[in-house]
């Protein structure tokens, strides 16, 4: 067993299985990071408690299970994606569906878009964009503890790829949806790679679906590149089902004077973890990292934020916020690491949490690392209940306890949903939060997945 | 409208309220003073009602009805409501949602519909003007960063939006300068009709110039141990509250 868990030796034993395959379909750019990501993956393994930074989240229920795996894309099942609609009526946006992680149309790889602002498959761009394309892919996700980084780029053939040229401003944003669906249970992985270059002006929204009810495992991969003076937001919203685990790692970097905005909104979904690197690679840059998440039953989420103060002057700026029910779970780890240069640092982390039960349970881990004098830095978590006096408030003007505490929750969501800069994305966000808080179902229209 | 007998009450399990009787009748306002720690907030919360004081013996009659079998909310529909001596901050809750959410509530329980969304925002205006509060606050949410003053303009504001018929101002005058002082009182003045009544809470008399009581109470150790007219808030601010401690010290003695 070489000291490896029998986990691991399974997704082993997956890529030397399937490698041929895999690289069968995929760019020899992108073939030639697979052998050394997985030496690395093998070292290090499918993440455990005992990793640090997965020391709250359990993952072996969904790795230690059989799934059939999407290695290669089938063009029947494209049509299901093109009947897709997401039903943010107001939501103007250049829309592209991913169909357990591929981009799911035969004829148009990649879609040039006004000003020079490509869209498409991220195996496509690797051939028709090399210059670019070989710049950026494989320098931003990195990691020496955490095996699902490099599980990933030993494996994922396709995704997202989005390129904005410098000085371009894109008016509307590019939402992704990411959509899951199978007749059995399955595992599968994607890699999406956004490069926005000097002076551009762009935002992203990426929205998490599954489609069936089968147990799903997905881990993805994003990384990001933004350029000198360079204004980027992510904005991701996931809505799945019990039975499904989604792990999402996001990798942002960042150059001089660069400002981005990152925000991760989970309504619902069995297993969630999502791990956001925020590296502020050059001077002046700023970061802010936004996390809302609704849980309840056996659900549990996990968010990880890595906030790299690598160059002085720079700032950022963490808001986690989580509402938990019934016997859910949920985590929080927030690390700031300003290394030794990074002079004149403005770091600041918040973490507030609601229990709404006695079984509820929330652990919240700052973690702050400076090794820099000229600092400022602060961070803050509660973990307790509704406030008493709040409640009261709202009650002696005529509102009755249920609607006051329905109020109250949602002025609690609504200070991370706020910062949502796309107004319709913002309004839906608020009403899919009340009916959520509610317990009405908070799903998508055509969505036929019944994620209550 | 008002009638309180003999009500007593405590906070975890200390007696606070040693037996009060007050009748507060359609028209009138009626002020309690009395030094700190001697129950003014205790009896505006119980009459607004806070969960956290317990009520051991007495009756409190409103409109006729039980008040104290009321849950807080029915209270307020009913007509009464409580100035804040330290209003909440909600972040996240905006002061439109707020309002818009209370004023329907209310006329809901009045067999009203809801107010339509321009309607609504026309009856904000009105009394913004009314109490003078800046209109910027109201997009803001509920208190969140406001001042001292912007707060209680703020409890005066939402009673100009819920009009109602028993108002309770507990120390709506502490922490204010003269200015936020006078608009404070400008508002009950404005709001002031022959069919309501106001219980205004004051450590200090000189809101009481601005707003003319009917009736002066003074509470001590939880009794009202002298009720006069709006002569004895002016013998308050002379003598201070000792000559009362004293004449209530040597009754007890005799």
């Amino acid at each position: 067993m070489n000291g490896k868990s029998e986990i691991t030796e399974k997704y082993l034993g997956l890529y030397k299985d399937n490698i041929n395959k895999i690289s069968g379909i995929s760019s020899a750019f992108i073939n030639s990071f697979r052998a050394p990501a997985f030496e690395k993956f093998s070292e290090l393994g499918i993440p455990t408690k005992k990793n640090e930074a997965y020391k709250y989240t359990n993952l072996n229920i969904f790795f230690d299970h059989d799934y059939e795996n999407y290695f290669m894309p089938v063009p029947s099942d494209f049509i299901k994606a093109e009947e897709f609609r997401c039903d943010v009526t107001d939501l103007d946006a250049h829309g592209i569906v991913l169909l357990n992680g591929f981009y799911p149309t035969l004829n148009e790889k990649l879609r040039q878009l006004p000003s020079g602002v490509w869209i498409g498959s991220l195996n496509e761009a690797a051939v028709r964009f090399a210059d670019i394309f070989e710049k950026h892919f494989g320098k931003y996700a990195k990691s020496e503890t955490d095996g699902l980084i490099h599980l990933n780029t030993a494996m994922a053939s396709d995704g997202v790829f989005v390129y904005i040229p410098e000085g371009v401003t894109l008016s509307k944003p590019v939402q992704v949806v990411n959509l899951v669906q199978s007749d059995e249970d399955m595992f599968n992985q994607h890699r999406n790679l956004i490069i926005a270059e000097k002076n551009s002006v762009f935002s992203i929204i990426i929205c998490d679906h599954t489609l069936s009810p089968q147990k799903f495992l997905t881990n993805a991969v994003t990384e990001v590149f933004v350029g000198e003076n360079a204004h980027f937001d992510i904005i991701r919203v996931q809505n799945e089902h019990n039975n499904a685990c989604k792990i999402t790692n996001t990798f942002i970097h960042q150059e001089k004077n660069s400002v981005t905005s990152s925000n991760n909104i989970t309504l619902h979904g069995g297993l969630i973890r999502n791990s956001t690197y925020h590296h502020l690679g050059g001077e002046g840059a700023e970061s802010y990292s936004y996390g809302l998440f609704l849980a309840d039953k056996w659900q549990h989420i996990d968010n990880f934020v890595n906030m790299d103060h690598a160059f002085p002057n720079c700032t950022s700026n963490q808001l986690f916020k989580g509402v938990l029910d019934d016997m859910s779970t949920g985590a929080f780890n927030g690390r700031i690491l300003v290394r030794p240069d990074a002079q004149g640092t403005l770091a600041y982390q918040k973490n507030n949490n609601i229990l709404l039960t006695d079984d509820a349970k929330m652990d919240t881990k700052p973690q702050l690392e400076i090794f820099a004098d000229d600092v400022k830095c602060s961070h803050g978590a509660t973990i307790g209940q509704l406030d008493d006096d709040a409640l009261f408030y709202l009650q002696s003007r005529g509102i009755d306890k249920r609607e006051a505490r329905l109020m109250l929750m949602f002025g609690f969501a609504h200070e991370v949903i706020q910062n949502i800069k796309i107004e319709p994305l913002r309004e839906r966000m608020d009403n899919l939060v009340m009916q959520r808080l509610k317990g009405e179902l908070s799903r998508c229209a055509s969505c036929m997945v019944k994620c209550g | 409208m008002l009638i309180i007998n003999n009500l007593k009450a405590s906070i975890e399990g200390k007696s606070i309220l040693k037996g009060i009787s007050l009748e507060v009748k359609p028209g009138e306002i009626h002020a309690i003073m009395g030094p700190n720690g001697s129950g003014k907030s205790t009896l505006a919360a119980v009459l607004a009602g806070r969960e956290f004081v317990e009520v051991t013996e007495g009756t409190v009659s409103y409109l006729g009805k039980n008040l104290l079998e009321m849950a807080a909310e029915d209270r307020a529909k009913e007509g009464i409501f409580l100035g804040f001596q330290y209003p909440i901050e909600i972040p996240g809750v905006s002061m439109v949602n707020f309002m818009k959410t209370a004023v329907n509530e209310h006329r809901k329980h009045k067999g009203l519909e809801p107010l339509s969304a321009s309607d609504f925002l026309k009856m904000m205006r009105d009394k913004k003007e009314l109490v003078e509060i800046d209109s910027k606050l109201a997009n803001r949410s509920v208190n969140e960063g406001f001042s001292g003053g912007e707060k209680k303009k703020n409890e005066i504001f939402q009673m100009a939006m819920l009009e109602p018929k028993l108002a309770i101002l507990d120390e709506t005058d502490s922490g204010l300068d003269i200015d936020a002082l006078r608009i404070v009182a400008n508002g009950v003045n404005k709001l002031k009709r022959p069919d309501n009544s106001f219980i205004v809470i004051t450590h200090y008399q000189r809101l009481l110039d601005y707003i003319i009581p009917d009736v002066v109470h003074v509470l001590y150790d939880g009794r009202i141990v002298k009720t006069a007219g709006k002569e004895l808030a002016i013998e308050l601010e002379e003598k201070g509250y000792d000559w009362i401690k004293k004449e209530v010290e040597n009754n007890v003695i005799a």
